[in-house]
């Protein structure tokens, strides 16, 4: 999943944090607004409350106008900041009393609406409000304007606080989304990665359907899935069967072909009808060899797949097999010696494959063997189990080793005994279902071979 | 009398624009860089101050020179004379100094450390809290009810008009601006001021530019009482002059703060937060306080308002008491109180 432009998490991550900064912008932007417009707006309450208190306490004396600035009109604009404040009083446009530079806000004034500006005076940003009032003195109207002006510094700190705040949750809501959203991707993806692991985890010939639950999105690709498996699974196993098929019907045949053979050989007397006939023979034997061994190799296949194991001791295995090929080493006067421990051992396993196993060891150790030798079988081991077969034969060549135990693949010492070149094939594939191995040497000292079956112990 | 003529530099700020007068100028002489603080604090009371201050930081020279509060007004706002620090007990001036742009910000961990209300804008430090005071002659109070509030006051003053008349003192708030200070924060903060003055009025009070005048009149017993006297000037008295009392009303009492700030045209500003530094922890030396007479702002102090003693609030507040207008339509009718006849 990662560095590939295909990731599906990533580009959903990055999508989803897009979406997330935006709207941690719109937040941010959003904040600053309302709450700097709701700041000001307050300041010119403020600013308008107090030039209008100033305003209500104007009185004409005698004639002239008069103002007894209220002591709330000026402290109530030092309540909430430690802002600057000024103030004019204007009668007919001239100075009645108050900061007598202080500007008048531009604009059209219309009497009793408060009218609002922001200008520079004395190197501070003032925002201003003009209130103005019509009173009457001596029998003749007189325009007031009261002016109240204030710095800004309060409202500059308020909305800096405001920013910094809105910019804290804006980045903190940005990145608890994005955390939010790689979670959520990962959530929404873990079928597919479930499905992928599920799909690693098997065995190179496990076609069964996938049983994992899949999402309905991924029913389409599992079902697909599922019956190219099925196709797959149900081609090799018509192969296989007709494999057996083949090899069984071909050896019943070749029964009778050689026996056949075998009378007409004795009834012939020239020579080379003997040769020819003897040729005959010793391809019927290879080829029925060929379809047992196929065989064997087949249901060795078959039932590694579907591994049913239990608990065999090794040392029964190798004796019932030295039983069972016991005539056959007798033939040519050769000896077996096993040599077994006294504790019993344990190797979870197929007996029936075990025992295929060890019978091709044995079989090619009497196989190529030279008459009245010895073969010596032991069995040691406490983890690992290793069952070691030496004879005193022709031994390995060592070019040879590396690719005997290929399918149908025989040495260049062979001569002529008869073989189809599967006999190691299966020891390995059955050493392979059971997690061991199968060790390949000529014996250094006597020259014969010494094959060793590694199986893990339990 | 080491105090006599502190009350004196408080003087009226009313014909201001009369070029500033240096009453006093003294110089410590010590380091090479110079601080020029222009006061209205006698130098007797801040000698003490001045030389711990310099025990501390001894490459610092002083020159200290004394003015009135409209002295220092003209001087500041007007003349645009060279100091580096200006301590004031009018708070008013203070705060239009500020307000104006005249002063510059100053921030330290010590003036961090000082209640909200006893700064403004970090440009004005207040660092005493010195309460306005009922200064009374022990001997023909020892037959009268002494008053606990203003409207205790006034019946007393109605009840025996035989022996308040032309004995009662009062700061006259045309002369002084700290007078003009508690008359005004008076007038706001109780319904009975107007009557009090006009009853102080009918009895033919004596008026005084200064608290220690009054204090040494009734102390001779030429006063039977003197209203709106410096707390802090009072108490100090009281050591040295038998025959008076000092008594704070029970239903407010204004508490004068005086303060410092560095003009914008000062020079050695560092010196000057030194300065500031060093008023603004005088409750941490209580030595000083006692050689001063200056109670000190305390840092633990919660803001006034829920006692009985109220701190002027520094703040715009006090510029509504420096309108011309206001000013003069106060004064007007101050007057007609106080001078009935
Ligand atoms: N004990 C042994 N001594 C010498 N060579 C051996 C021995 N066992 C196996 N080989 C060599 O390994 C080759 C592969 O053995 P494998 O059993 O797979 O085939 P095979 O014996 O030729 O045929 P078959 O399938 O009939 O057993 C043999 O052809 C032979 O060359
Ligand atoms: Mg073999």
């Amino acid at each position: 999943m990662n560095g590939s432009t295909l990731s599906i998490r990533r580009r959903l991550v990055i999508q989803l944090a897009l979406v997330a900064a935006l709207l941690s912008v719109a937040f941010f932007l959003t904040v600053r607004g309302v709450a700097g417009n709701a700041t000001e707006q307050t300041q010119d309450n403020i600013l308008a409350a107090s030039a209008t208190s100033i305003a209500d306490a104007l009185y004409s004396d005698n004639g002239s106008v008069r103002v007894e600035i209220p002591y709330s009109a000026l402290s109530m604009l030092g309540t909430v900041s430690e802002d600057r404040v000024f103030y004019h009083v204007i009668l007919d446009g001239k100075t009645l009393t108050g900061y007598d530079d202080l500007p008048v806000p531009e604009g059209q004034s219309r009497p009793g609406v408060p009218l609002f500006d922001t200008y520079s005076y004395r190197g501070d940003s003032l925002r201003a409000v003009v209130v103005t009032r019509t009173l009457a003195a001596a029998n003749q109207p007189r325009r007031v304007e009261v002016v109240v002006a204030q710095t800004r510094l309060g409202l500059a700190a308020i909305s800096s606080r405001i920013t910094t705040t809105a910019t804290a949750i804006g980045v903190a809501f940005f990145l608890v989304a994005t955390a939010l959203s790689a979670l959520a991707a990962q959530n929404a993806l873990r079928p597919l990665s479930r499905l992928a692991e599920a799909m690693a985890r098997r065995g190179p010939k496990d076609l069964r359907p996938v049983s994992a639950e899949a999402p309905s999105e991924l029913a389409p690709l599992v079902g697909g899935l599922n019956s190219f498996m099925s196709r797959l699974s149900a081609a090799l196993g018509r192969s296989e069967d007709l494999i057996v098929e083949a090899a069984h019907r071909v050896r019943t045949p070749l029964a009778t072909v050689r026996t056949q053979a075998e009378v007409v050989h004795l009834q012939m007397e020239k020579p080379q009808n003997r040769q020819a006939l003897r040729q005959m023979i010793r391809a019927i034997d290879e080829s029925s060899r060929s379809a047992g061994q196929l065989l064997d190799h087949a249901m060795v296949t078959l039932r590694s797949d579907h591994l049913e194991t239990e608990i065999v001791n090794p040392a029964d295995l190798l004796r019932e097999v030295v039983d069972r090929l016991g005539p056959t080493a007798d033939l040519r006067d050769i000896s077996i010696r096993l040599d077994l421990p006294d504790q019993p051992l344990r190797v979870r396993g197929d007996p029936i494959l075990l025992q295929n196993a060890v019978r091709n060891i044995l079989d090619n150790a009497i196989k190529y063997s030279p008459a009245e030798t010895d073969i010596a079988i032991s069995l040691s081991g406490d983890d690992i189990c290793r069952m070691t077969f030496c004879d005193q034969g022709r031994g390995f060549e060592a070019a040879d080793i590396a690719r005997l135990p290929d399918r149908f693949s025989r040495g260049t010492n062979v001569g002529d005994v008869v073989g189809s070149g599967l006999g190691l094939t299966i020891v390995t594939d059955v050493a392979r279902a059971h997690g061991g191995s199968l060790e390949i040497a000529t014996d250094p000292k006597g020259g014969g071979a010494c094959v060793t079956l590694v199986l893990p112990c339990c | 009398m080491r105090y006599a003529c502190f009350a004196l530099l408080l003087t009226w700020w009313a014909g201001s624009s009369a070029a500033f007068d240096i009453e006093e100028s003294h110089s410590y002489p010590a380091g090479a860089s110079e601080l020029r603080i222009l006061s209205t604090a006698d130098q007797a009371v801040f000698d003490p101050i001045l030389r711990s201050f310099q025990a501390e930081n001894p490459e610092i020279s002083i020159v200290y020179d004394v003015a009135g509060s409209t002295g220092v007004m003209a001087a500041i706002q007007d003349e645009g004379a060279l100091y580096d620090l200006v301590i004031s007990s009018a708070m008013d001036l203070q705060t239009k100094l500020a307000n104006d742009g005249l002063a510059q910000a100053y921030l330290s961990e010590a003036t961090a450390r000082l209640p909200a209300w006893a700064s403004w804008r970090d440009m004005v430090f207040a660092f005493t809290q010195e309460p306005a005071v009922l200064v009374v002659n022990d001997r023909l109070f020892r037959d009268l009810e002494t008053p606990r509030n203003r409207a205790g006051l006034i019946e007393l003053l109605r009840g025996n008009p035989q022996v308040f008349r032309g004995r009662i003192g009062t700061y006259d708030v045309r002369r002084s601006g700290l007078g003009y200070l508690f008359a005004t924060q008076d007038s706001r903060n109780t319904e009975s001021y107007w009557r009090l003055t006009e009853v102080m009025g009918r009895l033919e009070t004596q008026l005084y530019c200064c608290s220690g005048e009054m204090i040494t009149d009734v102390a001779s017993g030429d006063l039977a009482l003197a209203y709106n006297v410096l707390g802090s000037y009072a108490r100090v008295r009281l050591k040295d002059t038998p025959g008076i009392r000092v008594v704070e009303m029970e239903d407010f009492v204004s508490v004068m703060l005086r303060s410092a700030l560095i003009p914008m045209n000062a020079r050695a500003v560092e010196e000057a937060g030194l300065m500031i530094d060093f008023l603004a922890g005088m409750s941490n030396r209580p030595e000083l306080v006692q050689a001063t007479g200056l109670p000190p702002v305390s840092l633990d102090a919660r803001d006034g308002d829920e006692s009985v003693l109220r701190p002027i609030r520094l703040g715009p507040g006090l510029l509504v008491f420096l309108d011309r207008m206001r000013r003069e339509t106060f004064l007007r009718s101050w007057v007609s109180s106080v001078e009935q006849e």
